[in-house]
C-alpha cells in the first residue's frame, strides 16, 4: 500500500497541470485541425471533410503577401532584438561585477515587461505622431519642412512596438547562458593573447549560442501570430497572419480561420525545430 | 585592480540608451496624463491638472473602466493561485523521475510555443460547438492558464534544482510525515520564489492580450478595454488610464519584491 502511494505520489501531483493543459491547450488544438476541413457555406460551417479551405488559402496571393510580411516582421525583429540584446546581456554579465548590481540591473530590464502590453505601444503615440517629438524635432532642426508621416502608422512602427515589447525575451536566455560560461576561459584566452573580436568571435559566442536559440524560438512565436501591435502600430495598413485570422473570426468564417491557424501553426513549429537541430537546448533547463 | 577598458565606457553607455528606450515612453504618457482639461495627445503639455487621471473614475461614453479594472483584477488572483498551487505540486512531481515525466515537460513547453491566436481559436471553438457561453472566468481563464503555467512551471523546477534536500530528510527522520513535511519544511524554504511565481501568474494575466481577445465573452477585461479605447479616444485620458494601470503594475512589483527580501533575509538568519 505504501509502496502503491510512493510510485503514485508524482503522477497524482502532476495530474492538475497535465489535465489543465490537455483540456485548454491539445483538446482546442485538435478541434482546430478538425474544423479547418470542415464546410463553410458563407454563413455556418458544418461538419465534413474537405480542403477548400486550404485551397483558397494557396490560390490567393493576398494569404501570400499576407504570409511574406509576417516573415518579413519576424526577420527584422528578431534581428534588432539581436543587435540589442546581445551587447545588453553581455554588459550585464562581464562588465557588472557584483551579482546584487546584476540582480539589480537586470530587474530594471524585467519591470517593464510585467506591465500591459497595450499601454507601451500606446506610449509611442507621442513619439511617432504627426505632432510627435520626432517629427518636431526634425522640424526644429530643418531636416525636413513638413512633418514625416511614415513613423506613426507604418511598418517602421510596427517593428520599433515589437522590438520594444520583445527585447527581453531575447536579454533573458543570453544572459542566462553569459552567466553559465566560465570566466576562466575568458582569461585562458586573453592569456593565449586572443584580441576582443576573437574572444567574443570564438569563446562567447559560441557558448552563448544555446541563449540565442531560446530568445529566437520566443520571437518567432510571439511575432508570427501578432496581431495587436500590427493593428494598432500600423493603424490598420499592414497585415499579418494573426490579423487576418482575427478578421476571419470576426466575420465567422471558423473554417477559413482554422486553416490559417493550422499553417501558422505548421510553419512555426517548423522554425522551431530548425532552430532545435542547430542548437541543443536541453543543457540550457 | 584592473583598469576597465574602453569596451566598458561604450556598453555602459549603450546600456544607459536601451534603458531610456524602455522607460521613455512610459515617462512620456506619465506627463501627458497630467495635462489640463484642453491637453491633447503630443507635446507640449498643455497646463497641469489631475483632470484627466480623475476622468478615468467617472462615466465613460466607451464603456466603464472601473469594473473592467474590477474584472481583470478578479481574474489575475484567480489566475495567480491556480498558477502557484498547480505549478508547486508538479515541481514537487518532477524532483523524481518519473514514466512520461519527458511528454508532460514538453507538453508543458509546447504551450509556450504555439501562436497565442491559436489558443485563443481553439478554446473560442471548443467553447462554441459546446455550446457553452464565453466568459472572461471561464474561457479566459483557461486561455491565460496555458500561458502562466509553463512559466511558473520552469520557474518551480529552477527552484527544486537548487533545493538541498537535508532539511526534509532530517523532517523525515524526526518521524514527520509527507503532509507536515511540505508545510512546515518545503513550503516556508521556497517562499521567497513563490512570491516571484504569483507575481508572474498575476501580470501575466493582467495584462494578457491576446490569449483573452476572442475569448473574453461579452464583458472585456482592461487590456481588452484599453485596446478598444485606442481606436475611439483622442484624449489624454487614454493615458491617464495608462499612467495609472503602470503605476499599480509597479506598485504589485514593489510590493512583491519586498516580500521577497523580507523571506530571504528571515531565511538567512
Amino acid at each position: 500500500m505504501l509502496k502503491n502511494w510512493r510510485t503514485l505520489q508524482p503522477y497524482l501531483l502532476v495530474a492538475p497541470q497535465t489535465i489543465v493543459l490537455l483540456l485548454f491547450l491539445v483538446i482546442p488544438i485538435l478541434t482546430i485541425v478538425a474544423v479547418s476541413f470542415w464546410e463553410f457555406n458563407g454563413y455556418s460551417m458544418t461538419p465534413g471533410f474537405t480542403l477548400s479551405n486550404y485551397q483558397a488559402i494557396f490560390a490567393s496571393k493576398v494569404y501570400l503577401t499576407t504570409y511574406l510580411n509576417t516573415f518579413k516582421f519576424v526577420g527584422l525583429v528578431w534581428f534588432f532584438t539581436i543587435l540589442i540584446a546581445y551587447p545588453v546581456a553581455y554588459f550585464l554579465a562581464f562588465h557588472v561585477k557584483t551579482l546584487r548590481w546584476q540582480v539589480i540591473l537586470f530587474l530594471v530590464c524585467t519591470i517593464p515587461f510585467l506591465t500591459s502590453n497595450i499601454i507601451r505601444m500606446i506610449s509611442w503615440i507621442p513619439f511617432l505622431g504627426r505632432e510627435g517629438v520626432i517629427n518636431k524635432s526634425l522640424m526644429a532642426l530643418h531636416f525636413t519642412d513638413k512633418p514625416v508621416e511614415m513613423f506613426l502608422f507604418s511598418d517602421f512602427a510596427v517593428v520599433l512596438a515589437m522590438v520594444h515589447l520583445y527585447v527581453l525575451f531575447m536579454i533573458g536566455p543570453i544572459f542566462n547562458s553569459m552567466m553559465r560560461i566560465d570566466r576562466m576561459l575568458v582569461s585562458a584566452a586573453e592569456d593565449a593573447g586572443a584580441s576582443a573580436f576573437q574572444i567574443q568571435k570564438e569563446v562567447i559566442l559560441p557558448l552563448s549560442s544555446s541563449g540565442i536559440a531560446i530568445g529566437t524560438i520566443f520571437i518567432v512565436t510571439l511575432v508570427m501570430g501578432e496581431f495587436a501591435t500590427v493593428r494598432l502600430m500600423s493603424g490598420g495598413q499592414s497585415s499579418s497572419i494573426g490579423y487576418l485570422i482575427k478578421n476571419q473570426i470576426g466575420s465567422l468564417q471558423y473554417p477559413l480561420a482554422a486553416a490559417n491557424a493550422v499553417i501558422l501553426l505548421i510553419i512555426t513549429l517548423m522554425l522551431v525545430f530548425a532552430i532545435l537541430r542547430v542548437v541543443d537546448i536541453r543543457k540550457e533547463l | 585592480m584592473k583598469k576597465r577598458p574602453l569596451s566598458f565606457y561604450f556598453l555602459s553607455a549603450f546600456f544607459g540608451l536601451f534603458v531610456l528606450f524602455l522607460y521613455g515612453p512610459f515617462s512620456a504618457i506619465f506627463l501627458l496624463s497630467l495635462q489640463g482639461p484642453e491637453g491633447q495627445l503630443t507635446f507640449p503639455m498643455r497646463g497641469f491638472s489631475f483632470y484627466w487621471l480623475a476622468s478615468v473614475f467617472g462615466q465613460q461614453r466607451v464603456g466603464s473602466f472601473v469594473e473592467a479594472f474590477q474584472r481583470s483584477l478578479l481574474l489575475g488572483l484567480l489566475v495567480m493561485v491556480i498558477t502557484v498551487v498547480i505549478s508547486v505540486s508538479a515541481g514537487m512531481a518532477f524532483r523524481r523521475r518519473f514514466i512520461g515525466s519527458n511528454f508532460i515537460f514538453y507538453l508543458t513547453i509546447s504551450s509556450l510555443i504555439v501562436p497565442s491566436i491559436l489558443i485563443s481559436l481553439g478554446i473560442g471553438i471548443v467553447f462554441s460547438l459546446l455550446g457553452i457561453q464565453s466568459q472572461w472566468y471561464s474561457s479566459a481563464l483557461a486561455g491565460h492558464l496555458t500561458w502562466t503555467i509553463p512559466f511558473a512551471f520552469l520557474i518551480m523546477l529552477g527552484v527544486f534544482n537548487r533545493f538541498n534536500p537535508t532539511y526534509e530528510e532530517a523532517a523525515r527522520d524526526l518521524g514527520a510525515g509527507d503532509g507536515k513535511t511540505f508545510w512546515e519544511i518545503v513550503l516556508p524554504l521556497i517562499a521567497p520564489s513563490l512570491i516571484g511565481v504569483a507575481l508572474f501568474g498575476f501580470t501575466l494575466s493582467y495584462d494578457e492580450f491576446t490569449r483573452t481577445s476572442l475569448i473574453s465573452g461579452e464583458k472585456n477585461t482592461l487590456p481588452l478595454e484599453i485596446f478598444g479605447m485606442t481606436t475611439n479616444v483622442t484624449s489624454p485620458s487614454l493615458y491617464a488610464l495608462g499612467t495609472l494601470t503602470t503605476a499599480f503594475s509597479f506598485l504589485l512589483i514593489g510590493v512583491a519584491l519586498i516580500g521577497i527580501q523580507f523571506f530571504s533575509r528571515r531565511q538567512s538568519e
